[in-house]
This record gives structure tokens, C-alpha cells and sequence, in this order.
């Protein structure tokens, strides 16, 4: 063995370590690898909301008067916020689980690791795969629920902006809601029921949003998803469709001021509470 | 120069004292051993060490830093070897060494690491499919390739079978003098075949250092020479049993009927130690 060579190579200048972005974006792709690679986690995992939407969107198929919306556009807008959720929120606070509880992030924190490179990574993870869902929702609901793709320039922004703020939003709380699982195996129990409560009581299991309780509608409003499904909508429906909103208006204003307050409190939220040892290291 | 100082190190865990006013100095390259019955807080300590855990008081320096507020260039002149890891299934060996490979600034060519460890055979093998001792060598070679100055072993050979212990045995003396190595065992063979010197912990406290031939005073420790008078056995025990040889050899007029002389064995003297300790 190269014993006298490995010592005689040993570097006597340090030398710069790697970049958090280059490190991040090299997590980003192995993140990728990965998960691609659980074959059947991704296919059912892609899957789940455009199936929603196809049930829901085949089960409820009235129109709302005078506005010549059916029932279907409003699931196929508002599912879009569903699938974004699925991959950030659930995805993220699963994997995430899962890696305190593999060693995975035990193993991080032994190398030389910037904190912010593994986010970069997770960034570049949740991207991808948040754009690919909504693709698949965009293609279920135009090809088979009469989708309208936005039609002008602003509405496409609408729906840019209300991306990336959900995105942002629900991964930072999937981060955090990651700290609640003790374990792989429970996680995704644990991930999964604020997941199906937010879903009913956000509007997009239920429409219009209106016919929900006062009660369930104000928790909902705690929450980012049903201003990324009420901004979903307002990219994608008819303004006459404003009527079946809780204030009556798409309040653009207020959806992203309260998707950007829950993108900074998220952030607080996962720099108090990340934990990089499982509950079972003690 | 210094790898490792500790002074008067405490851990305790609730009411459950996990290292207790622990100090030991290990010098640059050096192959240290930690060796300690299980739950004797041999992790305990490497967890402090490696900057994982928090220390309750004392004094550690580790590469001239404390760990508790090391960075990341000190992080980059240390390799970890953890207990229990399952990570990255999905991923290849090659794939995974390579990845880890671009943490550092200088590191060993990813190939030539899994060279090292004996894995090029599986190379494009899924992290999945390894053997348990496989994924120890993998374990390894994400220890090393960051080229460190000083490499962590957390238990590395627990539940091998005794042809893959000496295996990985080899590997660990190719690294020896490029790198300080601290290994924890509970395997006293293991600890006499690698460290140059060995720490015998238990609940908690160091209860002796030294070379594995010297490890409790063994060296000098008196001896005892055993002999057959006619027919009944005869022993005394002398810190000078060549001396008595002498005196019976003498007696005997040269040859000495059944003569054996034996000092305590690394096993007596490490039983003696861990036994000493009130738990």
C-alpha cells in the first residue's frame, strides 16, 4: 500500500474549501438520484393528486351558474396547490424523517457540510419535483376537465409568484414538521394527517370554499394552502368566479402577504426546531 | 505535536453518569485505542470528540480546537467512522464515495479509497445490497477520503466474523502514520492488534493507559514460577522470577521438574481493571 506516497501528497498549504452552492447543488443532484430511484414511492407519490382530481373531478360535474365554471375547473385549480403540498410538505417532511432516523444527517454533521448546502440541496430536490406534478395536474386538468390555461401575461405571473411563495412555504413547514416524527415509520402518519385536515378545510377537496363551516374556514386561513389554492384559482378561473370565494375577491394582496409571512415564520421556525440526531440517539 | 487533549471530562445523561472526569492525551499519529465493556461510554466520549455532543465540564481539544465551537476547516481535517448508518440506499458505492469526495478541499482520488477498502468489486453495487461488513468498508472509506488528519472509529469490527475483522484489520494498518487514529473497541485481540496504546474505560473512567505489553503494570507485574517437588506442585510468586529460577535450578542441580512461569494475561489484567471500578 501508498503509505510513504499518501504521506509525501499530504497538502502543507490549506487550501479553499468548496462553496456551500457547489456542495448544494451536488446534494441537489444526488437528492434527485435517489428519490428517482425509489421507482414505486415516486410513481404513486406523482400520482396521488392528479388521481384526486380525476375522482373528484369525474364524481362532481355541475356548474356554477352564470359563470360557466364547472365543478371540475375549480378542483383542477385548486388540486395544483394540493400537488405542490404533496411534494414540499409530505415529500420533504417524510425524507427528511426518514434521514434523521438512517444516520443520514448524522453522517452530514461529520463532514465538512455548510448548513445552507444541505437546504440547496432540498431546494433543488422539492423544484423539480413540484414542477413535474404540477405539469402532470396541468396536463390531467386541460386534457380531460376543460382547463383554461392562463391567458394573459398577468395571470401567468399570478400563478408564478403564487408557485414559488407556496413552494417555499410548504417546505419549510415540512422541514419542521419532520421534527415531529420519531421515526421513518411514523412519519409519514404524522405528516400525513395535518396534510388531509388542510386539504379538506382549504378548499380543494371542498368547493366552493364557502359551504365550509366558519369554524374550519378560519383555521384553514391559518394556513398557506388555501391562499395557494385561492391564488391558483385566480390564475386560472374567470374573475366571475370571485363569488364563490370566502371574501368574495381573489385578494391577491393578502395571499401574499400571508404566503410570505409563512415563508419567514417557517424559516424561524426550522432554524429553532431542525434537529440533526433522531429522538432514538437520546 | 497534540491530536487530542482531554482534562477532567464529564458526560452525564439524567441521573446516569456516562463519562466520568475522563483526561487522556493522544499525540499526532498515534493509534489510540478505546477499549470498554458495552455502555462504558466509549461513544459517548468519540460524540464529544467528533463535536456531536455537548460536554457537561472539562477541557477538550481536539487538532488544537474545541469541538463544541469547531468550524468547518477543522471539520475537513477529521474523519468520523459512526456506528449504525444506513443511509442511501438507492446510491452506489462509487457514486456515494465520489459525492462525499467533493466536501473537502483536498481529498484522496475516490477510486483509489475504494480501492483501499477492498470495495472495487463493487463499485456500481447499491448501497442496499452491501454485507454488513461491505458497508463498514464503505463506512470507512467515507471516513478517509477527505485525506484526515485524524480518523474516528466508532466500534468499526462489532459483529464481524473473525475472517472479516482481520481483513478489516489490514485496512486500518495501511492507514497508520499518515493518520492519528482513535478507535473504540470492546475486543481486547482487536486493541492489541492495532493501537500502540490502549485506554481501558469503564462506567465512564479511564482506569489505565499504556502499551497493550505494559497496559496495568502487566510488565512488571510478579510473576508466578510453578514447579513439582516429587510429586506435590510448588508455586511462589516474585516480582523477580529469574532469580528464583536460579535459586532452583541450584537446588535441582539444573533441570527443574515441571517448571512454567506465567505472567497475568491482557485478558486477566483487562477483567482486573473493569472489575476494579464499582458500578
Amino acid at each position: 500500500m501508498s503509505t510513504t506516497v499518501a504521506t509525501a501528497s499530504r497538502p502543507t498549504v490549506a487550501t479553499r474549501p468548496p462553496s456551500a452552492l457547489r456542495i448544494g447543488l451536488s446534494r441537489g443532484l444526488l437528492e434527485l438520484k435517489m428519490f428517482f430511484r425509489e421507482r414505486d414511492a415516486v410513481v404513486f407519490m406523482f400520482a396521488l393528486p392528479p388521481t384526486l382530481l380525476a375522482l373528484l373531478g369525474t364524481i362532481f360535474t355541475e356548474s356554477f351558474q352564470g359563470t360557466g365554471v364547472s365543478a371540475s375547473q375549480v378542483f383542477a385549480a385548486s388540486m395544483i396547490a394540493g400537488g405542490i403540498a404533496s411534494t414540499t410538505f409530505v415529500n420533504l417532511g417524510i425524507w427528511i424523517a426518514a434521514e434523521r432516523d438512517d444516520g443520514t444527517l448524522r453522517r452530514l454533521r461529520s463532514v465538512p457540510m455548510p448548513p445552507s448546502a444541505y437546504l440547496i440541496g432540498k431546494i433543488v430536490l422539492v423544484v423539480v419535483t413540484s414542477v413535474a406534478e404540477v405539469a402532470v395536474l396541468l396536463a390531467v386538468g386541460v386534457g380531460f376537465f376543460d382547463l383554461q390555461l392562463p391567458a394573459t401575461a398577468q395571470r401567468w405571473f399570478t400563478f408564478g409568484w403564487v408557485f414559488v411563495l407556496a413552494t417555499i412555504s410548504c417546505s419549510l413547514l415540512g422541514i419542521a414538521v419532520s421534527n415531529l416524527a420519531r421515526s421513518a415509520r411514523s412519519a409519514p402518519a404524522v405528516v400525513n394527517l395535518p396534510f388531509l385536515v388542510l386539504e379538506f378545510i382549504s378548499g380543494v377537496f371542498i368547493i366552493p370554499i364557502t359551504v365550509l363551516p366558519n369554524l374550519l374556514l378560519s383555521v384553514g386561513a391559518l394556513f398557506p394552502l388555501k391562499w395557494a389554492a385561492q391564488g391558483f384559482r385566480s390564475a386560472f378561473l374567470p374573475d366571475s368566479m370571485t363569488v364563490h370565494e370566502a371574501a368574495g375577491a381573489w385578494e391577491h394582496g393578502r395571499i401574499a402577504l400571508i404566503l410570505g409571512a409563512w415563508c419567514l415564520g417557517g424559516l424561524l421556525l426550522c432554524l429553532k426546531t431542525f434537529r440533526w440526531r433522531g429522538r432514538r440517539d437520546r | 505535536m497534540t491530536a487530542i487533549e482531554v482534562h477532567n471530562l464529564h458526560k452525564t445523561y439524567g441521573a446516569h453518569p456516562a463519562v466520568n472526569d475522563l483526561s487522556v492525551t493522544i499525540e499526532d499519529g498515534e493509534v489510540f485505542a478505546l477499549l470498554g465493556p458495552n455502555g462504558a461510554g466509549k461513544t459517548t466520549t468519540v460524540e464529544i470528540l467528533t463535536g456531536h455532543r455537548r460536554r457537561d465540564s472539562g477541557r477538550v481539544e481536539v487538532l488544537g480546537q474545541d469541538p463544541q465551537k469547531a468550524d468547518l476547516g477543522w471539520r475537513i481535517q477529521i474523519g468520523v467512522v459512526l456506528q449504525e448508518v444506513r443511509d442511501a440506499g438507492q446510491l452506489t458505492v462509487a457514486e456515494v464515495v465520489r459525492h462525499y469526495a467533493r466536501y473537502y478541499p483536498s481529498p484522496y482520488q475516490p477510486d483509489d479509497v475504494i480501492a483501499r477498502v477492498g470495495l472495487s468489486d463493487s463499485a456500481g453495487v447499491r448501497l442496499l445490497a452491501l454485507s454488513g461488513g461491505q458497508r463498514r468498508r464503505l463506512d470507512v472509506a467515507l471516513g478517509i477520503v477527505g485525506r484526515p488528519r485524524l480518523l474516528f472509529l466508532d466500534e468499526p469490527t462489532t459483529g464481524f466474523d473473525p475472517e472479516a475483522r482481520r481483513q478489516f484489520w489490514e485496512i486500518i494498518r495501511t492507514l497508520r502514520g499518515d493518520t492519528t487514529i482513535l478507535l473504540t473497541t470492546h475486543y481486547l485481540d482487536e486493541a492489541e492488534a492495532l493501537a500502540d496504546r490502549v485506554g481501558v474505560i469503564s462506567a465512564g473512567r479511564l482506569v489505565a493507559t499504556g502499551a497493550p505489553a505494559e497496559l496495568g503494570g502487566r510488565a512488571d507485574a510478579p510473576a508466578e514460577v510453578r514447579w513439582l517437588d516429587g510429586t506435590i506442585p510448588r508455586t511462589v510468586t516474585t516480582a523477580d522470577p529469574a532469580g528464583a529460577i536460579a535459586e532452583l535450578s541450584r537446588r535441582y542441580g539444573g533441570t527443574v521438574p515441571g517448571l512454567v512461569v506465567a505472567r497475568p494475561s491482557l485478558e486477566d489484567t483487562y477483567l482486573d481493571l473493569i472489575g476494579d471500578v464499582p458500578s
